[in-house]
Formats: C-alpha cells, structure tokens, sequence
C-alpha cells in the first residue's frame, strides 16, 4: 500500500469510493419553515461553517439536491408541500428533521400541527432542540454521513442531543 | 370624544345600540347586527368622529345558549387619536353578519379568518374563503366544542 501511494494510485472498491464521495458533498434542500430556519442559517455561516463537511451548497431546487433539512413547524397544510418537495428530489437521498416540532409536534400539540414528519416522509436523523443549536445540526449532519459511509442497508433511527448521540434504535 | 359618538350614535340609532361599557379608557359599544353598515358608515365618514381605520376584526365564541358568537371590531380614528370598540352578537341559528368590506377594505382577510374559525357568515364579502385552513375542511377549529387535538381523519396527509 505504502508503495502504491508513492505511485501516485491507490486501490479501493467502487462501492466505497461513492460512498466517500457522497457523504462529503451532501447538498442541503433547507426546507426552512419557521424559527429553526435562523440556526440552520447559522449553521451555514461562518462560524459554524458547514462547508468544511461540503454541505455549504443550499439548493433551493429540490432536483439539486439529497438531504432535505425540514426545520420548522409543519402544519397539515404544509405537509403536502413537504411531501412532494422530498419526492421531486432525485435518489438517493436523506431527511434531516430538525428541531422539536418537525420531530413531534413538539410545543404545538395542537390539531393544525402534524404530530412528527414521520407520520408522511421516512426520516433518518432526528436533532433535539427548541431550536437546536448549529453545531448540534452538525452533529445531526455528521450522523447522516456516518449512515452513508456505512451504506444504504444501515436504515436505523439516530437522535442527535446537546449531548450528543442520544440514541439509535 | 365618547360624548360625541354616543351623541351621534343616540340621535340615530336609539334603538340598535344595546349596550356602552367604558373599562380603564376603553370605549366599547355593543350594536345590533342590521344596523352594523349603517353605524360604520357613519362613523367613518362623519368629519367630527373620522374612524378610518379598522385595527382588527375578530369572532369571539362565548359558548352560551343565545347570542354564542361575537364580531369585535376595533376601530381607531388617526385624525382624533382615539379609540373604539363595537361589538355585536350572532346567534348561533343564523350565523349571517353584514359584512364591512364595503366600509373598510381591509377587512377582507379579517373576515376570512372569522369565518374560517368560526363559521361566522359575511354577507356580500367578495371572497368569502377560508384562508387559513385547507379548504376542504368541514370544521371550525377555534369553537369552543371543536376538540383541541381535532377530529381525526379531518385533515389529510400525503401518503407514506
């Protein structure tokens, strides 16, 4: 190995080197609703600075882009928005729900509010938060990294705390 | 100020206006419903009142057996720096309230609002839709009888 680096070349699976690829050019849909929206401008800015993970490209065509960051309270309305936002957007492709209402409802136990955007989109990171700090949305955008490096069957649940990584079930 | 609008308001209407109250400088005044256009009209156009600004309209549910619903209007006067409140009641039997477009624009989407939460009526609104809620919906949330969470299945979501 140490030799062929020397070359100018090294070997590596296909397969591995898309997944690398990937997840470090992770380009955001910010499907900014309500207050969220502030931190996740946050998190693109300069202290913050998601670029560093490649994810500083917010498209606002969905057809341009694979991880749809929903921050914000999503009303039943809206959620029919939502839905054909994430279906316009092309595969493979990944869902960030941020905050405690996109999560739950959250303070907004109420019959306008839907209950969890998981009741309508598959959801692959959960970020706790009233609104989350941008660096706990980073966090949440590592975890969706680390699911892509470890590939497509990995389909498990991860909830991103101030802490940390709460859970994963 | 109040003096002069009950003035005019008594010379005119003795027998629409049901009730003034005054509480910590506010002026509120209750009217019956058919003389709404007609005391709106002249208290807007009357040099002396001038109320040419409708601050807000909304419905109220006060949940009783007659006269359920409220339309509150908050009128303000620019030229005069006061204020007024007119009220009036509607029964829940017949839910059609006059509606004050015509006296000021901006009602519109006040209107809409009540009506979207309360089912309150405005006759000859020129767009009486809902505004808030999805328009196939068949309640109106913000009765007091309407349950907090809703009514499952009232309001669709996309598909998994």
């Amino acid at each position: 190995m140490a030799d062929n680096t020397r070359e100018g070349f090294l070997t590596t699976r296909l397969e591995d080197i898309i997944r690398w690829a990937r997840s470090n050019s992770l380009w955001p849909m910010p499907m900014g609703i309500s207050c969220c929206a502030i931190e996740m401008m946050s998190f693109a800015g300069p202290r913050t600075d998601v670029a560093r993970f490649g994810s500083e490209a917010f498209r606002f065509s969905p057809r341009q882009s694979d991880l749809m960051i929903v921050a914000g309270t999503v009303t039943y309305k809206m959620a029919h928005v939502v839905r054909k936002i994430y279906d316009q957007m092309p595969d493979p492709k990944w869902v960030i729900a941020m905050g405690a209402c996109t999560s739950s409802g959250g303070m907004y136990r109420s019959y306008s509010v839907v209950q969890g955007i998981d009741l309508f989109v598959p959801v692959d990171v959960y970020v706790a938060g009233c609104p989350p700090r941008p660096d706990n949305l980073l966090k949440g955008l590592m975890e969706v990294q680390k699911r892509i490096k470890q590939g497509e069957d990995s389909r498990r649940k991860v909830y991103v705390g101030e802490m940390g990584v709460l859970a994963g079930d | 100020m109040k003096e002069k609008i009950l003035q005019k308001l008594e010379s005119q209407f003795k027998d629409h206006v049901q009730s003034v109250a005054e509480f910590r400088g506010e002026l509120t005044i209750v009217i019956k419903k058919e003389a709404v256009l007609r005391v709106c009209r002249l208290i807007r156009d009357d040099e002396e009142l001038a109320f040419d600004m409708l601050k807000d309209l909304c419905g109220t549910d006060c949940y009783r057996p007659n006269d359920r619903f409220e339309v509150v209007y908050n009128l303000y006067s620019l030229k005069n720096k006061f204020r007024l409140r007119l009220k009036l009641t509607v029964d829940e039997t017949d839910l059609h309230v006059p509606s004050v477009t015509s006296v000021w624009p901006g009602a519109d989407w006040h209107e809409r609002e009540a009506y979207d939460m309360y089912g309150i009526i405005f006759d000859n609104h020129p767009d009486l839709r809902r505004i808030y809620m999805p328009e196939e919906f068949e309640y109106y949330p913000l009765r007091k009888d309407f349950p907090l969470m809703g009514i499952p299945g009232s309001l669709s979501l996309p598909p998994k």
